[in-house]
């Protein structure tokens, strides 16, 4: 009504009840939104926005903020010991982790789809039972289990004469840490990837048999393809969290040994709450996420033009 | 899934931000709340409630305390304790001073003790404790962190010293003298090496190689008791390239080569530092007083606890656990200091402490009925006049920090090329140190 009624008066009056009505309707569409901007605003922009503005300060975990840092929070990042490292370590590890889990989470949804209907269930379940264990659970798991003190694969390993240092060596800890994140990951990709193979029809998969294709030419020239868009969703969500990964290293090799696992994040995490320095870390969580931004904007724009040409 | 992760990665320091945003603004409703009616003349008349905030680590005391002081006091003042993960507990206080909302009676760690007084976290309690009789016996290493300039801000509240723990059973095994611990680095090299040779699943020494704070907890000692230093008096240049941490170094390097130190230690986050000698898989292992209530004995495992040595002899141990203080913005100083004369009065320290087996706060209370039926009891709460704990307000940053300079030190001379590396990782120490400065 207050909207009506403050709305200029217009010369014809069908004009100015459709304006009435647009307006109605779209002041409704704000108040549908409204819970969910509240939940965005207070979840992400504010603290978004309070982030950036620390990343502008001198800003010490424990104390007062010192005054304006910009930019040298900025410029003085590239001098932090840790941080160029971690970059490359955590460019490393996602292209690692991103093969191993599209691969086997592909091969796990073929199985489970190709299984006599009975198996479906069973294997279902079982491949994606460790998702719902928490990603810090299954490192503490992991790091009990690789013990040697503590753990059975060490003994299991020791009947065959067989000795790894799983934690001890770089090599061996990023293989194990990617060992734990496939075990814990793979059940979740593979039912997106699961969904996305039930919805190609079967009648696609009957012409390539009357062509007489072979199972890998079906594979290759079929069922991937139609797929890619399940899979180009689980590529993004791999990288993305490949690149923000914490807590798999944190809890399983705590950076170590000898700072060969260090990621990105936990360098940010480092500079916050061991080097008390919030207002270096907030200019670091920045540039990730400027970094993060970028290149999901590239994966989409690819995905986006591919799918056109399909 | 993804959503959390990222917002950890974006987040993490600013939901710190928010919280100070938070406590920032509640501050106006706060205080007229939060101050009660003037205590006039300084006798406490009205009931009291003072908050108190303590880390987790050191809960069974704190609750022990607040529970018995609240059942004493019942009318005139209650303790609300908060006990903080440990984790959080810097957090906590920091978003909690931005705002002013500091609980009256203030714990912290003690290598933290400095930044606090640095920060005027704590009010000024000089006099109080100097009137106490007993001022010349608190834990002398405690007051220290707690002091700044000369001012007192800080009594000992908790406290937990690092010694040598050895397996009796093994020792005896191997043909060594259960009653006679090593008295020196050297000896202590072989009997581990005595030890280590009993089998393949028996070691010699658990050392916690991947953990900073328990390497400083631990490796200090050897070197105070060779009358060296880890820094130079205010803390701003590491003097770990000197002649008794190097020779305190070499050992343990030799250890490792030779094979009496664990293989497993290397890799020790600290997580899993009692599991080796709790096995009964490993003769020696340097770990902290708590470990003698934790860890039961069969037999296979019999405890026995010596001082750490130098490299030539001497005693001395890291003076662990944690400081307690009155806020600076509390409004009951008065309340507040009641409580902490209590806690460190002779009753609580021994019927509470001392016979729940937790090491007295008090030199001159070490040996104490309590202690007296466990010989092991009394050596450590004798070692606490003994003990020593270095002073930075870059401690936790230079020391503790898993990607700090100090575990990299201590990981290159003893898994690495040796103590030639010490000159080159102290300068490591040093920077971190000054930094920001």
């Amino acid at each position: 009504m207050d909207i009506a009624s403050s709305a200029p008066p217009r010369r014809r009056s069908s004009v100015s009840s459709a304006t009435v009505r647009a307006r109605r309707q779209s002041l409704r569409g704000w108040l549908y939104a409204t819970p969910a901007t509240a939940v965005l605003l207070g979840l992400f922009v504010i603290p978004l926005g309070l982030a950036v503005w620390m990343s502008l300060h001198r800003w010490p975990l424990l104390g007062d903020v010192q005054g304006l840092n910009f930019p040298d929070n900025y410029t003085r990042i590239p001098e932090h010991r840790l941080f160029a490292d971690a970059v490359l370590f955590t460019v490393k590890y996602t292209l690692i982790i991103a093969v191993v889990l599209l691969v086997l989470s592909l091969g796990l949804a073929l199985l489970v789809q190709e299984t006599k209907r009975r198996r479906t269930g069973f294997l279902r379940t079982a491949f994606f039972l460790p998702v719902v264990t928490g990603l810090t659970t299954a490192a503490l798991l992991f790091l009990g289990l690789l013990s040697p003190s503590a753990g059975p694969v060490d003994d299991i390993l020791g009947w065959f004469g067989v000795r790894v240092d799983f934690l001890g060596d770089p090599t061996w800890a990023l293989i194990s840490t990617v060992t734990m994140m496939t075990w814990r990951f793979a059940g979740f990709y593979m039912i997106i990837l699961l969904a996305g193979l039930q919805a190609i029809p079967g009648d696609v998969y009957e012409a390539a048999a009357i062509d007489g294709a072979s199972r890998w030419r079906t594979l290759r020239s079929v069922t991937i393809p139609l797929l890619r868009s399940s899979l180009a969703m689980s590529a993004v969500l791999i990288v993305t969290g490949g690149l923000v990964a914490f807590e798999q290293f944190y809890v399983l090799t705590r950076g170590g040994p000898d700072n060969s696992t260090v990621t990105m994040v936990m360098t940010i995490f480092r500079q916050a709450f061991s080097q008390f320095d919030l207002g270096t870390a907030a200019a670091m969580s920045v540039v990730v996420l400027v970094g993060l931004v970028l290149l999901n904007v590239l994966q989409l724009r690819v995905l986006r033009s591919k799918d056109e040409v399909a | 899934m993804i959503h959390r992760r990222i917002s950890t990665a974006l987040a993490g320091a600013s939901i710190v931000a928010l919280a100070l945003a938070g406590c920032a603004s509640d501050d106006g409703d706060d205080t007229p709340a939060g101050a009660p009616e003037d205590d006039d003349n300084g006798a406490v008349t009205e009931p009291v409630t003072l908050t108190m905030w303590t880390r987790s680590v050191t809960a069974a005391q704190s609750e022990a305390l607040v529970a018995a002081f609240n059942e004493e006091n019942e009318d005139q003042i209650t303790i609300e304790l908060t006990v903080v993960p440990h984790t959080e507990y810097l957090q906590k206080v920091s978003a909690a001073a931005s705002g002013d909302n500091l609980p009256d009676i203030l714990a912290a760690n003690v290598i933290d003790g400095p930044n606090y007084s640095t920060l005027g976290l704590w009010t000024d309690i000089t006099d109080r404790v100097e009137a106490l009789e007993y001022s010349d016996a608190l834990a002398p290493a405690h007051l220290d962190v707690g002091s700044l300039d000369g001012s007192i801000y800080a009594v000992p509240h908790v406290v937990d010293v690092s010694a040598l723990y050895y397996n009796k059973v093994l020792l005896e095994q191997a043909g060594l003298d259960p009653e006679s611990p090593p008295s020196t680095l050297e000896e202590l090299a072989e009997q581990a090496a005595a030890v280590d040779a009993l089998g393949d699943d028996i070691g010699g020494l658990y050392f916690p190689g991947d953990c900073g704070g328990c390497l400083a907890f631990t490796v200090f000692p050897s070197i105070w008791a060779a009358d060296g230093s880890v820094m130079n008096d205010d803390g701003t240049e590491g003097t770990l390239d000197s002649e008794p941490a190097a020779e305190v170094l070499s050992v343990y390097h030799q250890m490792w080569n030779d094979g009496s130190m664990m293989q497993e230690s290397r890799n020790e986050t600290g997580a899993t530092q009692n599991s080796a000698f709790e096995a009964g898989s490993v003769g020696f292992a340097l770990l902290g007083s708590k470990a003698l209530g934790t860890i039961p004995e069969n037999e296979g495992l019999e405890i026995g606890v010596a001082p750490i040595p130098g490299p030539d002899g001497g005693v001395s141990t890291f003076v662990g656990g944690d400081i307690i203080g009155i806020s600076s913005s509390s409004e009951n100083v008065d309340a507040a200091w009641t409580f902490l004369e209590w806690s460190m009065s002779e009753d609580v320290q021994l019927d509470i402490y001392a016979q729940a087996g937790f090491i007295p706060v008090r030199t001159d209370l070490a040996d104490n009925q309590y202690a007296a039926e466990d010989e092991r009891v009394v050596l450590m709460n004798e070692l606490v006049s003994d003990g020593n704990l270095p002073y930075s307000t870059r401690f936790f940053q230079t020391f503790n920090d898993p990607q700090g300079p100090f575990l990299a030190l201590i990981r290159e001379a003893v898994f690495g090329s040796g103590p030639d590396s010490l000159p080159a990782s102290n300068e490591a120490v040093t920077d971190s140190l000054q930094a920001g400065m």
